[in-house]
């Protein structure tokens, strides 16, 4: 990114930003991450990841051990947390249970010396927004989980910041709320243009409503980018195989060529490959394969791989039928048959040629 | 639903024709009975051990039926009296029937002494009478006895004699509340230097309101400090804070003596560095501010325990929340911390408030005269002077007081937002 002039700047930069608890572990490794204003970001990875550390030191509740957080082109290491202006949407919500929903709305307001009237006027346009216009004066122990998740995003937004933090947000609600939460939430954020932070370990909620995702493990971004490159060009194979599913084979690299590489597979077959994130010949190295984009028994062989599997179970799923094979050294290959007409009979026991497009398949640092 | 609709007027019945609530309340009996049964120890306990002894307290305040048994015989007679001079002769030979049999017995003193309480000064009438009663062998007997103690020719004497044979009376309660029945049967105020309950009640909810107030204001720090700080050191504190517990009252108090009499530690480093003339040493002990330190003290826990316990309850993110939304960490405490803690508040204030009310050791060991309480004052009247219908009384108005006290606190602040945790 640019370092020109502050308009030029990201909205959010964190520079090289470490931070550890104890003195001993770093907890997030030298993160570097810019974000542009109006952009939802989601901040994905396994729990102890470094994610929510992030956010807190964004929202100021953490300092950074080390490294500088901007804000709009200005360092607020030093501004408390009262003082950045950032609303937060909490896990568990965090509305305060013995105020009402308007008095909840209310605060944030009221704090920034705010007159009766526009309180008023501005707690009913929030509430309007997320559909709870009429629970002005419900407690927040009436509403049942969702109204409570739109009353706290309402909370959030009713102080109009320009940056909003959400910390596993969805996490307390059932599978069909969830899903219809995501999609309000990338709504609001469409129609108000807001820059949103969003920390997850679920990977479909971040997929759905982000225009970025920075896949955080082991206190480093392993790769950030849009949710189709995140799942179909995974820098890495921590990405490969945390993102979607995915098929491994471990082999070694014997020549690399025009971006393409050989790779012999420690089951024996030899196989080209994308080399994506590969070292020199005699290396190893760690292919990826998503299971929808193999065929079984192709009609044309042409700049395809083709190895042999045998068919070990086949689950029927209405819309795909789960193949799980034995191939390329791997007892758990699947293989995604999308259920056409006249697709190939799937016997179990069955030997099938399986085949690839070189680029589809990835050759990424090895899984040790 | 089909056709055989149930009218909710019917019996509903089970296949045997038998109605589904008795089939009910047999498949339940056993369990029943068992539940009763394991609840049967307690429940007696608390009935023997508790309930009869206050209940025979209650009545106590209220029944005063030893002099009027003392005195059977004149008890009958006397109720024709028409309380103009004194009475007539009949009553007079019943009384020394009763003083003779009395002396037999060994009770005139247990008379003499009901009825000093409510004429003081008037005992030796009935001692020094029945050390005489036998050299009264015929009558009249009206100026044998007037010869005998001429106390006995009295109006007033005679009067209270007749209010005594009564076994109901509230002069015990009039007293608590420092009036009493006056020579004409009339209710009059106590003579000024007799009038302490009503002062003493005064002071013992003073002091508890200041007891209440200190413990808040102390106990408040500590269990915000129990309920935030790491494990490591808030299981150290939750030792400091239960030590006292564990150790008795009795030395905890006394240790409060060593520390703040005159000659004690305090009082030797502050004339030690010249902040306090050697004759000037500071008066903390033996009165009303060593029983406030002493009693604040020994009830912190109470406060602090349910006060932390519901503190930890609270997560961080309500505080965290409010000062994202821009308050400063004085509003966030004020405005969203310290009203989800008014229920513990509430729970330990009261505990603390009722076990002051009704505290006694720690008074009566350093409360010297200006730190007495009410407490003190009847188990003054249960083992010194023995006026137990007078200690019932007050003990009753303290319990009516503390119950009043609980209604009001239900009304204001709601028995429902109470919390122990």
């Amino acid at each position: 990114m640019s370092d020109k002039a502050i308009e030029g700047q990201p909205f959010v930069r964190f520079d090289k930003v470490q931070k550890s608890y104890d003195g001993e572990i770093l907890v997030v490794k030298n993160l570097n991450l810019d974000i542009p204003q109006g952009e939802f970001v989601t901040m994905l990875g396994p729990s102890g990841s470094g994610k929510t550390t992030c956010l807190m030191m964004l929202a100021g509740f953490e300092p950074a051990t080390h490294g500088e957080i901007f804000l709009g082109g200005q360092p607020i290491n030093n501004v408390p947390p009262h003082k950045r202006g950032i609303g937060m949407v909490f896990q568990n919500y965090a509305l305060f249970p013995h105020m009402s929903v308007g008095e909840n709305l209310a605060f944030p307001l009221e704090v920034r010396g705010m007159s009766k009237d526009e309180c008023a006027t501005k707690v009913q346009r929030a509430l309007d927004m997320v559909e709870l216009g009429a629970f002005s004066n419900r407690m927040p122990a009436q509403l049942s989980g969702g109204q409570q998740q739109r009353v706290a995003v309402a909370r959030a937004l009713v102080f109009e910041p320009e940056l909003i933090l959400m910390d596993e947000p969805l996490g307390a609600l059932d599978k069909q709320l969830r899903e219809q939460m995501q999609y309000e939430i990338k709504h609001i954020h469409e129609n108000l243009g807001v820059t949103v932070v969003y920390v997850t370990h679920d990977q479909s909620e971040a997929l759905t409503m982000s225009d970025r995702i920075a896949v955080f493990n082991d206190g480093v971004v392993q790769q950030l980018s849009s949710p189709s490159d995140l799942y179909e060009r995974p820098d890495n194979s921590f990405v490969a195989q945390f993102i979607g599913e995915n098929n491994r084979f471990d082999g070694k690299v014997t020549s690399v060529s025009r971006g393409n590489c050989k790779v012999k597979l420690d089951s024996g077959e030899t196989v080209e490959a994308a080399a994506i994130n590969v070292g020199g010949k005699g290396e190893r190295t760690t292919l990826s394969l998503r299971p929808e984009r193999i065929e079984i028994n192709p009609k044309s062989k042409a700049g395809r791989n083709v190895i042999k599997g045998k068919i070990e179970e086949a689950i029927y799923l209405g819309d795909h039928i789960r193949t799980r094979m034995t191939a390329g050294g791997s007892s758990d290959f699947i293989v995604k048959v999308p259920n056409t007409a006249g697709h190939t009979p799937l016997e179990e026991g069955k030997t099938v040629n399986i085949a690839w497009l070189t680029e589809d398949c990835r050759a990424l640092d090895p899984i040790v | 639903m089909t056709d055989t609709t149930i009218q909710p007027s019917d019996v509903v019945e089970t296949d045997d024709g038998i109605s589904l609530k008795v089939k009910l309340a047999r498949a339940t009996r056993r369990n029943k009975l068992r539940a009763l049964a394991l609840v049967a120890p307690l429940g007696i306990f608390l009935i023997i051990g508790f309930l009869w002894p206050i209940g025979a307290m209650l009545l106590r305040s209220v029944h005063a039926p030893d002099f009027g048994e003392i005195m059977h015989r004149t008890a009958v007679v006397i109720e024709a009296w028409d309380g103009e001079g004194i009475p007539d002769e009949h009553v007079f030979a019943a009384l020394v029937e009763d003083l003779t049999q009395a002396k037999e017995e060994k009770t005139i003193g247990r008379a003499a002494t009901r009825f000093n309480f409510s004429m003081p000064g008037t005992r030796s009438v009935f001692t020094r009478t029945g050390r005489k009663i036998n050299s009264i062998e015929e009558g009249p007997y009206t100026e044998a006895m007037i010869e005998i103690n001429e106390a006995w020719g009295g109006h007033e004497f005679w009067l209270n004699f007749q209010r005594l044979v009564e076994p109901y009376t509230a002069r015990f309660y009039l007293n608590s509340v420092d009036y009493r029945i006056g020579d004409e049967n009339e209710i009059a105020v106590q003579p000024e230097e007799r009038q302490i309950y009503v002062k003493l009640f005064v002071r013992t909810l003073i002091m508890s309101l200041i007891i209440t107030t200190l413990c808040i204001i102390l106990g408040y720090p500590i269990s915000y400090l129990l309920a935030t700080l790491p494990l490591r050191y808030s299981n150290l504190l939750m030792i400091l804070v239960l030590l006292p517990f564990w150790t008795s009252l009795l030395v905890r108090t006394t240790s409060w003596i060593t520390l703040l009499q005159k000659e004690g530690v305090l009082n030797d480093i502050v004339v030690g560095i010249g902040l306090v003339a050697d004759e000037n040493r500071l008066q903390m002990m033996f009165n009303a501010t060593g029983t406030v330190i002493a009693m604040v003290h020994i009830l912190l826990p109470f406060l602090v325990l349910p006060l932390f316990s519901v503190m930890k309850t609270i997560p961080p993110s309500y505080m965290r929340a409010a000062r994202s939304m821009g308050a400063t960490q004085f509003t966030a405490f004020r405005r969203v911390y310290i009203p989800q803690t008014l229920p513990g508040v509430g729970a330990g204030s009261i505990l603390v408030f009722i076990l002051s009310i009704g505290f006694y050791i720690t008074p009566a060991l350093v409360g010297g005269q200006s730190g007495q309480l009410i407490s003190n004052i009847i188990a003054y009247h249960m083992q010194r002077s023995l006026n137990w219908g007078l200690a019932a009384a007050l003990a009753t108005i303290l319990l009516i007081g503390v119950l009043l006290l609980y209604w009001l606190y239900n009304k204001i602040v709601g028995v429902d937002n109470m919390k122990f945790g």
